[in-house]
């Protein structure tokens, strides 16, 4: 029985290493065109909860969830043209710094326009309740987020890896001297991801604010374990950030099995393993600018 | 070629990437770092120092602290004051242990507060009521509620507010005893790992060892735990009568909207639970019978009329924070007119004489000398049927107080031979 028990934890863990995923590789994507690791992400998580809280009382959950990401992704149009922009070429510490102040003007705005108290959201009733799949229970809605996490990535790898927008991105993040003197503006494509990678963050808050509590601090929350995420993976590696992701959800799941206490610690001793013997996380490139 | 050109290298600055770890760590990890107050009030003013967390887990109960202690110093000061002084209550975001106490430190000693007030987390809390009695200084702590803080830890400058642990369990215990639901059953227990989780953990072992009730799982949850699925599925797999929750803050929220999406078929109680943490769960979320210290619609005259008040003042209903915070100070302002000192000294005489203050309950309330906690009424309240609800705050149906009319309030306190404190 012992086994079975353990069994239903790896592959909950997994479920929720797919979700750890939607809002790391965001980090990461950023991370990987721009050389920004942008610590105002979990801002816009955060923000794509309330937006999709929000407006679900006007249309309803499915829309709303669906309608956030978009809202809160052209935001993200202006935070890469009037902000991110700057700081490509700059000092990273200078990206740390200003993405970092950003995190916490975000956090206020929400406190500004919503108020400290957390804001109540449920899903609808259909959605709610398990699935019993021989001696494994799964959460219905959760199996559902995995659905979405999983056309969210195998769209973003397609696009990366099947498209000449992809062809040039990758290029741009290899070379981008390179790609500038065949002609090639990198700045839109540098736009569109970021857009992408906010709206990931975004649509990360809006599936997960029916299941946890919607308040200001909730990107605080999240920020911490995209980036233990993305750095076990490699900084930058697409397959690291997935790998990270699955392991991060598994380690937790079992050491809560074991010993529930240590549950949250696990991360970071993992991390600590991790770069231990791999300094540049699992899969993580040599990149340049960082040696 | 003498030197190889790649990426952006010879545009960026060289900056290891231990060095772009380490300062992005460091930015995550201090960014509960606040600011202290730089703003002095003029001299003649009653200065009372107030912490109590605004941010983290129990953020979310510390606004409503502070807004609750704000309007009752506005109250008091509109009315002229105390002794012709006016009240200058500082807040403060306590934001842990560690923190809490340098800043309790800096409150007494360069800033010179008359004494202290505030606080939600327990383990705050005795941080700073060992600050406290270094600066033989008062501190009233108003939300925690460890027994360890009235017991064990118990320090003659400290006065607890809020209900204890006990008192708690007890005021759901005997909800439960009436409705079958201990004698003989097996309960799972999720437990916040601090000081107030481990120390209600205790309080509920004995209620269950003393009324014949076993358990079949037993875990400790860290306070920044937001995905509550894996223990979901220890819960499931012990088969439990009943799951026990001994959780605080964000973590009780979380846990009830994730136990209500796993539908998980046994019944809950929990021990602990605020008004906020209910209000943030949403519709449909939450079940069972819990414990309160008090509740909007307490249908007494003076509970009535500060209800009206704080919707006047904040346009939102006051949760169980703003009200104790609230009728704290008020109880404090009085003391001190009575004593006509703003001496901790003369105060913590005067509390322990057995004075009697108006709390807007049934019965007024009282510090128990020996232990310096508010003797009071506490209450069930149990969560209304779906449907029945008129609105998103109108979630619970609040209980008769106990103990009863016809039994002394201490009866569901711990009494001296339970209670270790000596001060």
């Amino acid at each position: 029985m012992q086994l079975v028990f353990l069994l239903e934890q790896l592959v909950n863990g997994l479920v929720l290493g797919g979700y750890y995923l939607l809002i790391a590789l965001g980090l990461s994507l950023i991370f990987s065109v721009g050389g920004v690791v942008n610590l105002a992400h979990g801002a816009f998580y955060a923000l794509g909860a309330y937006v999709s809280v929000e407006i679900a009382k006007y249309v309803g959950f499915a829309p709303a969830v669906a309608i956030s990401p978009v809202l809160v992704g052209l935001l993200g149009i202006l935070f890469e043209r009037f902000i991110l922009k700057r700081f490509y070429t700059a000092d990273p510490i200078l990206g740390l710094l200003v993405t970092f102040g950003l995190a916490m003007v975000g956090e206020e705005t929400i406190r500004i326009i919503w108020g400290a108290a957390p804001q109540p959201a449920s899903m609808p009733a259909l959605l709610k309740g398990p699935v019993i799949v021989g001696d494994f229970l799964f959460s219905k809605y959760r199996l559902l987020l995995l659905a979405v996490v999983a056309v969210v990535l195998v769209g973003i790898w397609y696009l990366l890896q099947k498209t000449s927008f992809g062809r040039v991105v990758r290029a741009g993040i290899q070379d981008p001297d390179m790609v500038a003197a065949l002609g090639i503006r990198l700045q839109p494509y540098m736009t569109t991801i970021v857009v992408l990678g906010v709206g990931m963050a975004a649509l990360g808050g809006a599936l997960f604010a029916p299941i946890a509590v919607v308040h200001p601090a909730m990107g605080a929350e999240i920020i911490t374990v995209a980036f233990v995420v993305v750095v076990i993976g490699g900084l930058g590696s697409f397959w690291g950030v997935v790998a990270a992701a699955l392991l991060v959800g598994v380690v937790r799941g079992i050491t809560i099995h074991f010993v529930p206490a240590a549950g949250e610690a696990s991360m970071y001793v993992l991390m600590f393993l991790i770069l231990m013997f791999r300094p540049r996380g699992l899969l993580g490139e040599r990149m340049e600018k960082f040696e | 070629m003498e030197e190889r050109v790649t990426t952006r290298a010879h545009i960026q600055a060289p900056v290891s990437r231990r060095t772009a770890l380490k300062v992005g760590g460091g930015l995550v990890a201090s960014a509960a770092i606040g600011s202290p107050s730089i703003v002095r009030a003029a001299s003649d003013d009653i200065m009372i120092g107030h912490l109590t967390p605004m941010t983290g887990f129990l953020g979310a109960l510390g606004e409503w602290a502070v807004l609750g202690i704000q309007m009752a110093a506005e109250e008091i000061n509109a009315a002229g004051g105390v002794m012709g002084r006016k009240l200058d209550v500082k807040s403060e975001d306590s934001i842990n242990p560690n923190t809490a106490a340098t800043k309790a430190q800096r409150m007494l000693e360069r800033d010179e507060k008359a004494f202290l007030m505030g606080e939600i987390s327990s383990a705050s809390a005795l941080a700073i009521s060992q600050v406290a009695a270094r600066n033989k200084k008062m501190f009233m702590a108003l939300g925690p509620r460890s027994d360890t803080l009235r017991g064990k830890n118990c320090n003659r400058y400290m006065f607890c507010t809020d209900i204890p642990n006990t008192v708690m369990v007890n005021a759901v215990g005997n909800a439960l005893l009436r409705d079958g639901m201990v004698k003989g059953k097996k309960f799972h227990t999720l437990t916040a790992d601090y000081v107030f989780g481990h120390d209600l953990l205790r309080a509920a072992k004995s209620f269950f060892a003393a009324n014949d009730a076993t358990l079949s799982g037993d875990d400790l949850v860290a306070t920044d735990v937001t995905d509550f699925s894996p223990y979901l599925l220890k819960i499931r797999q012990s088969q439990p009568d009943v799951v026990c929750l001994n959780l605080a803050g964000n973590q009780v929220t979380n846990f009830v909207k994730q136990y209500a999406e796993y539908g998980l078929p046994f019944p809950t109680v929990g021990f602990n639970l605020n008004t906020a943490d209910a209000w943030a769960a949403g519709p449909g979320n939450l079940s069972g019978t819990w414990p309160t210290v008090w509740y909007h619609t307490l249908q007494t005259p003076a509970s009535m009329a500060f209800v009206e008040a704080f919707q006047k003042r904040y346009g939102k209903l006051p949760e169980n924070h703003a009200w104790i915070e609230y009728v704290a100070l008020k109880l404090v302002a009085q003391a001190m007119e009575e004593t006509k000192s703003t001496d901790s000294e003369k105060l913590i005489q005067h509390f322990e004489k057995g004075a009697k203050f108006d709390i807007m309950k049934g019965r007024e309330a009282y510090f128990r000398s020996w232990d310096h906690q508010l003797v009071q009424e506490a209450y069930p309240f149990s969560v209304k049927d779906a449907g029945s609800a008129k609105d998103q705050w109108d979630l619970m149906t609040l209980g008769t107080a106990v103990p009863g009319a016809n039994q002394p309030l201490e009866a569901i306190y711990p009494t001296s031979e339970q209670n270790p404190c000596t001060l």
